[in-house]
């Protein structure tokens, strides 16, 4: 007699409605890691989810979570708040590059450099999604976007920011990590940084940080295999992956 | 019997992500379109066979489409 058994095991926390995104986008994956951390340190009861502006807006529709939505680029300081008034609580910002590199450079860089007790989930595209794919403070040299039509060029409007490497020199900061969604062996890595960013807010540690590198194919123009494929060619090699700081790790050394 | 996927085709999107992490192969685009108009995967009954049950397709899927399924001998190992 054999007995079937499900293999995939979605968390609760992710709630059963489809998503607005379009086909091939990295942000449902990003959702289901930041799921399924949760799920896993048995945070979901005690966690405060703070919503920033973008395609990733909507994410109190998707995760079944305490949320709170927050003005353009300011999901650091409104999680600050939060955090103080309330630091029995986790408390998160889920961001895009338009978001936390550009209108909210200067509350992730504070709110870092205080080493707020946070976390932050940034999600890197290279572009303004919801907005119609105009160019952002990530977007890479010679990329085409609707508001540089001939490809991003560094003379007038400099290179992309790679904000995991700025943030990780920052003092508050105890974990950041840039990572990647685009192949299995990715995915798993990821799933372990975002699991170890809510480790350190649990364990008290200071301010965590993890960059995503997601694809857009809607405004890159591209099929999402073809998007999936430009994020190991074009994007890895100019954000390199890897962990930028983690307080532990040297302590160990 | 081996393992089983199933896919929720009223969620798929058509993008295709899971046909390239699949180590057989074996998911590839229907010819049938689903409410939303997108094209859905699917793999077909002669191919489920080969299925391994390792779930790298759920795991690639941005939207939560696929669910996959492993047959359990009585003895505890796959079967």
């Amino acid at each position: 007699m054999t007995q079937e058994l499900r293999v995939t095991n979605y968390p609760q926390v992710l709630t059963d409605r489809p998503t607005h995104y379009c086909p091939g986008c990295h942000h449902g994956t990003a959702h289901r890691l930041v799921a399924e951390a949760l799920t896993d340190l048995g945070l979901v009861e005690n966690t405060i989810l703070v919503g920033s502006i973008g395609c990733s807006v909507f994410i109190y529709n998707y995760l079944s979570l305490d949320a709170i939505e927050s003005p353009h680029g300011r999901a650091p300081a409104v999680a600050t708040g939060i955090k103080r008034a309330r630091p029995d609580k986790i408390v998160f910002t889920y961001q895009g590059d338009g978001d936390l590199a550009s209108i909210g450079m200067a509350e992730i860089m504070h709110c870092a450099n205080r080493g707020e007790n946070i976390t932050t989930i940034f999600v890197n595209n290279t572009v303004y999604g919801m907005t119609g794919g105009q160019m952002a403070p990530t977007t890479l040299v010679g990329q085409k976007t609707t508001t540089s039509p001939s490809g991003r060029s560094q003379e007038d409007t400099g290179s992309a920011i790679r904000m995991t490497e700025i943030i990780a020199s920052l003092g508050g900061v105890a974990y950041a990590e840039r990572v990647a969604v685009n192949t299995i062996k990715n995915i798993k890595k990821a799933q372990k940084a975002v699991r170890k960013a809510f480790e350190y807010q649990v364990k008290g540690l200071g301010f965590s940080f993890v960059e995503v590198l997601a694809t857009c194919p809607t405004n890159w123009h591209m099929t999402p295999l073809a998007a999936n494929k430009r994020i190991e060619t074009e994007m890895i090699p100019y954000f390199p992956l890897g962990t930028y700081k983690d307080v532990l790790a040297k302590e160990e050394k | 019997m081996p393992s089983r996927v199933e896919f929720r085709e009223d969620r798929c999107k058509g993008c295709l992500l899971c046909t390239e992490v699949c180590p057989t192969g074996i998911i590839q685009q229907s010819s049938r379109f689903n409410q939303k108009g997108y094209k859905v995967v699917e793999i077909t009954a002669e191919m489920m066979s080969e299925c391994k049950g390792c779930a790298f397709c759920a795991m690639m899927c941005p939207d939560f489409v696929i669910n996959v399924f492993k047959s359990e001998s009585e003895k505890g190992g796959a079967a």
